[in-house]
């Protein structure tokens, strides 16, 4: 019986069109825009002038205050605007756009293929080195790694948790780095263990890449404390808490971060990232994204600088198929659907996905049959047609005590829903109204 | 015959017993309240509507009665004359307030304003806003999901289905406000019926620079200047690209409708104007 | 290039519709269909149809011109409590008593609430418990399983072996003495349903392949149908073993009258039960222990659609009560 998280989940088509396709290099734009907000929390504050020159890797934004992270050129060029750009959602963000002439890294940077297994730095100064690379978490959802490997006094961590799920359908960036880049991440992981000063590390990943579990179970047999846990394929094993129980039996309660059941999760990519950082000096730059959809051409694993436009990643991979309804920045389930396709790659894009009219639009929604196949479906055990009903009467208080709060917006519900409810549209304003309401109540 | 008897003496005994309790409990648990409260309660129009900001009329008639100044106690669906007569029960004195009205101040139309994207979610403009820019190219515009017409339940709004806009109809709107809380984008206001129901307001609510706001919609705002420096009682303030008339300071007398290039400023309830060679027309209102 | 199709995630669905669990539940309860017109004849066929094609036109009629919707009766809920319907009256019902119990069912028990997922009781057992209560008779008088012998409205009739008990009973013999002669049918009998009742609840076994078929799946869970069974049995065993000659034994219990039909499919239906799996469960007791005190204690033989009726009205509040088992 392989592991897996107790309560809800689906298991929606798998689709990973393109797990058997290479890792190839994207070409480096003539121009990169490279937005300030890359993460979740302050955007940072831009250090360089319009017209300095620039190279690949140079630090050209601070992060502002404790949840922020730093912002580096991905490719050497001049700055030529320093301004609002449009975002995938077609809102005016900041951003650091960069004209690119040649590519030239700065001097420190190490950028050998050969893996470099020797971890010499001091627990300090490895969270210094993963802080002034800029590493956010590259599952998507982008929360600054130096926070999540400083845990609040009175916590102490006993597990790393490294995942390595990649439950959403379709994306396969995770899947090819695992296999290509094994060592690194193996390197990376006990990178993450001293740095959180833990003895205990296991690789979680679905039983969907067989492949990948065997490279890096070869590996982690001869390192110690670090060991791959199989999963069973199920969405949304991804979801660090549904990630925890299914590897430790833990439950984080509601509310509470992993720390408190003394988990800290990090994703593959983030351990490569980490590796790049500690051992070559590398900040975030550049990415694995994964292009794919059913009508595109040639889907693949492209590594790509952080900025470049989508459309040529879309370009490279075949250009935009005819059919095209939707271009979605991440997976099926949780991804967000852009306006605009101009808009830059960023550290937290895993993957492209372009929906064709056959799956594009949803189905009229209808009256709730009370079926109770979202009761089940819910991984949090939540009552998605409740909190529906709640949300759109703006009931706040009564979702607050249904437990509102927990949901991690997976979209199970909506995906199970036989009367095609938008269940998770109206939970996430509601839930997004709830915790405005717990904040202005604490001021 | 005995059945009988013995059926109709339990009974009443019953009854007269349960009254009895009845009358203490009622008596034990009376909540003592003021007799004025009721009064007031019974002037307000009852609609529960909310617009006050307290929790129905009921919440309005125990402030009012508890407030010594009435100050920031109105009804908005009753007007000064409820109020009025309020105060009279109350023997208390109130200044006037003039009666407002819902305006929509939003004018892309379908075809002012091209789509630039087809909004497949659910359909609550609260939500397509908090996604994302909204099927057009403004980022302050009118989604059109009838967020607004959901709320009102005075059924005084409506989406009008060529402009995909929603429309105020005067002669239900009570401005309870209900509408201005309900829109994402802030673009209903609460703004002074005017005398004789006549008005001018700036119909747009869009912030970017002139040339952006003008791609995306061709009835937008660009922020020229040219109304503010017309006006001749300074009701016009120019802010980030946006003109907007203080309703209090505004004496209709329509000049800056007349000098508006974009046809941005609208005038409601207005005579037919005569047309002047040197005055464009500016707007269909 | 078309303009770009915007939504909130998830941006994939799983394909499953109303359509889809409403017609399953109608495949489901084909083997029971032919059993039934296997023992009833072309009475059953008669009052099936009827019912559905009543049920559908009701639907249609009062969508179309009271509610002025969109006519929905393609989803199939109309013609399940149809089905369901016509499965629990006699196979020899006249036909416009069968439109009447349409009427009930779809105006009262189902449109009157608002429609498909608003109405509070099961309105096949709306209908059913208004005809049963309206046309008494009728309503119990039971043809006797003759396969196509059996014309429509002159068919041999006599009672269920409920019926037959509950009278014994009555009149003063014991349990023992009943099962013995040969008024009453074997367990065999009962369990491939060549036995007197309702045209759709006497094959036990038919049903059984039905409630195996919606497991596999997956359209209905197995808490309500397995609670009710559980709290019959051991119910019904405990009374047994108290008093033998007084109280019938659970098989008894569980392979006559409505007990399958009820409790695999009108138990479940998904509107009228509660959403959670622990509100299932209790749910599933309630309705097994009011059946077995109606049948063992009331007036009436049976008491299988009261009780789903009475734990409908409790549905609110156990799903009020009763939350899903939460993350932590």
């Amino acid at each position: 019986m392989l592991k897996t998280f107790r309560i809800g989940g689906v298991h929606p088509p798998e689709n990973k069109l393109s797990s058997s396709e290479k890792i190839q290099i994207l070409p480096v734009p003539e121009q990169v825009i490279i937005p300030l907000g890359q993460h979740i929390g302050a955007p940072a504050t831009p250090i360089v002038q319009k017209g300095d020159y620039v190279k690949a890797g140079q630090l050209i934004a601070t992060a502002t205050g404790f949840v922020s992270a730093n912002i580096h050129s991905s490719v050497s060029g001049t700055i030529v605007a320093i301004d609002n750009f449009t975002d995938a959602a077609g809102l005016s963000k900041p951003a650091i756009t960069i004209k690119v002439e040649g590519d030239e890294w700065e001097k420190n940077i190490t950028r050998s293929e050969k893996t470099d297994h020797n971890i010499t730095l001091s627990k300090e100064k490895i969270i210094e080195a993963i802080s002034a690379a800029g590493i956010v978490g590259m599952g998507g959802a982008t929360f600054p790694t130096q926070v999540k490997l400083s845990p609040p006094p009175g916590n102490k961590a006993e597990i790393l948790i490294i995942n390595g799920v990649e439950c959403e359908p379709y994306l396969t960036a995770d899947h090819r780095i695992m296999l290509e880049k094994a060592e690194e991440i193996i390197v990376g992981v006990q990178i993450l263990m001293k740095a959180i000063d833990v003895k205990q590390a296991v690789i979680g990943i679905e039983n969907n890449k067989r492949d990948a579990i065997e490279k890096l179970q070869s590996l982690a047999t001869k390192t110690l404390g670090v060991e791959v846990c199989p999963l069973k394929v199920r969405y949304p094993q991804g979801g660090e808490k549904q990630l925890i129980k299914a590897i430790t039996g833990r439950s984080v309660p509601s509310g509470a971060l992993p720390i408190a059941v003394g988990a800290v999760v990090q994703n593959v990519g983030t351990a490569l990232a980490v590796y790049e950082a500690v051992m070559q000096n590398k900040p975030l730059v550049e990415r694995v994204v994964t292009i794919t959809g059913k009508s595109v051409k040639h889907p693949g694993n492209y590594l790509c600088r952080i900025g470049t436009p989508i459309s040529k990643l879309i370009e490279a991979a075949g250009g935009l198929p005819e059919d095209t309804t939707k271009i979605i920045g991440g997976g099926p389930m949780m991804g967000r659907a852009m306006v605009n396709p101009e808009s830059p790659i960023l550290k937290g894009t895993s993957g492209i996905l372009i929906i064709n009219d056959k799956e594009g639009a949803r189905k009229q929604s209808r009256n709730c049959i009370r079926c109770s196949k979202c009761v089940s479906a819910c991984p949090m055990g939540l009552e998605p047609y409740l909190l529906m009903t709640l949300a759109t009467h703006n009931m706040l208080e009564d979702m607050e005590k249904e437990k509102v709060m927990d949901c991690i917006e997976c979209g199970s519900c909506s995906f199970t829903c036989p009367a095609d409810r938008p269940l998770l549209d109206y939970i996430r304003l509601g839930k997004a109204r709830t915790g405005a309401m717990i904040r202005n109540r604490k001021k | 015959m005995n059945t009988i008897l013995i059926t109709i003496i339990s009974l009443c005994a019953i009854g007269v017993a349960s009254a009895v309790i009845l009358y203490f409990v009622a008596q034990k648990f009376k909540v003592e309240e003021d007799p004025r409260i009721d009064i007031v309660e019974g002037l307000l129009p009852g609609a529960n509507c909310g617009g006050c900001g307290f929790p129905g009329c009921r919440g309005l008639a125990e402030a009012a009665v508890k407030s010594e100044t009435m100050e920031g106690v109105f009804c908005p669906v009753g007007g000064s004359e409820v109020m009025n007569k309020v105060a009279v029960a109350l023997g208390r004195e109130i200044t006037a307030q003039a009666p407002k009205i819902a305006v929509v101040r939003c004018n892309g139309s379908c075809e002012n304003r091209p789509r630039t994207s087809m909004y497949d979610g659910a359909h609550s403009c609260a939500i397509e806003h908090s996604l994302y820019i909204g099927d057009t190219a403004c980022p302050f515009g009118c989604l059109g999901c009838g967020d607004c017409v959901e709320v009102c339940q005075f059924d005084a709004l409506h989406i009008n289905p060529s402009t995909g806009l929603p429309e105020v109809d005067e002669s239900k709107c009570v401005a309870c406000g209900a509408c201005v809380k309900a829109c994402p984008r802030n673009i209903i206001e609460l703004r002074n019926k005017g005398p004789k129901d006549r008005r001018v307001f700036v119909s747009c609510v869009n912030k970017d620079k002139g040339a952006i706001a003008r791609k995306a919609c061709t009835a937008a705002c660009i922020g020229c200047m040219k109304c503010a420096k017309e006006c001749p009682f300074e009701a016009i303030t120019v802010e980030n690209n946006l003109a907007y008339i203080d309703y209090n300071k505004c004496r209709l007398c329509r000049k800056c409708v007349a000098v508006c290039p974009i046809g941005a400023i609208h005038e409601v309830n207005f005579p037919e104007r005569k047309v002047t060679p040197e005055a464009p027309q500016a707007s269909e209102e | 290039m078309n303009k770009l199709l915007i939504s909130p995630s998830p941006h994939v669905h799983s394909g499953d519709s109303i359509e889809k669990n409403m017609y399953g539940v109608l495949i489901a309860l084909i083997p029971a269909f032919l059993c039934s017109i296997f023992f009833f004849g072309t009475g059953a066929l008669i009052v099936t149809l009827t019912s559905v094609l009543a049920c559908l036109l009701f639907e249609y009629l009062i969508q179309k011109f009271l509610l002025k919707q969109q006519p929905t009766i393609l989803d199939g809920s109309a013609l399940i409590t149809g089905v369901l319907l016509a499965f629990n009256v006699p196979s020899n019902l006249p036909v416009w008593i069968i439109i009447i119990g349409a009427l009930v069912a779809i105006g009262i028990g189902k449109m009157s609430f608002g429609g498909l997922g608003c109405n509070i009781f099961n309105p096949a057992l709306v209908g059913r418990v208004f005809l049963l209560i309206s046309f008494p008779v009728q309503m119990t008088t039971w043809p006797l399983p003759a396969g196509f012998s059996n014309s429509y409205l002159d068919a041999q009739t006599g009672a269920t072996p409920l019926a037959i008990m509950k009278e014994a009973l009555k009149s003063g013999r014991s349990v023992s003495e009943v099962l013995s002669s040969d008024t009453l049918i074997s367990f065999r009998d009962m369990l491939i349903g060549n036995t007197g009742g309702s045209l759709g609840e006497v094959a036990a076994i038919a049903l059984l392949i039905g409630f195996a078929f919606m497991l596999f799946r997956k359209i209905i869970t197995w808490h309500i149908p397995v609670a009710i069974f559980a709290t019959v049995f051991v119910f019904t065993g405990i009374l047994h073993i108290c008093n033998p000659e007084h109280f019938a034994g659970p098989l008894f219990h569980l392979l006559t009258g409505g007990m399958m039909l009820g409790a695999i499919f009108m138990a479940t239906d998904y509107v009228t039960s509660p959403m959670s799996t622990k509100g299932m469960v209790i749910y599933g007791i309630g309705i097994g222990i009011i059946t077995v005190v109606i049948r063992t204690f009331g007036a009436y033989p049976e008491g299988m659609s009261f009780a789903i009726l009475i734990m409908n009205a409790f549905t609110p509040l156990i799903n009020r009560y009763c939350k899903p088992q939460r993350f932590a």
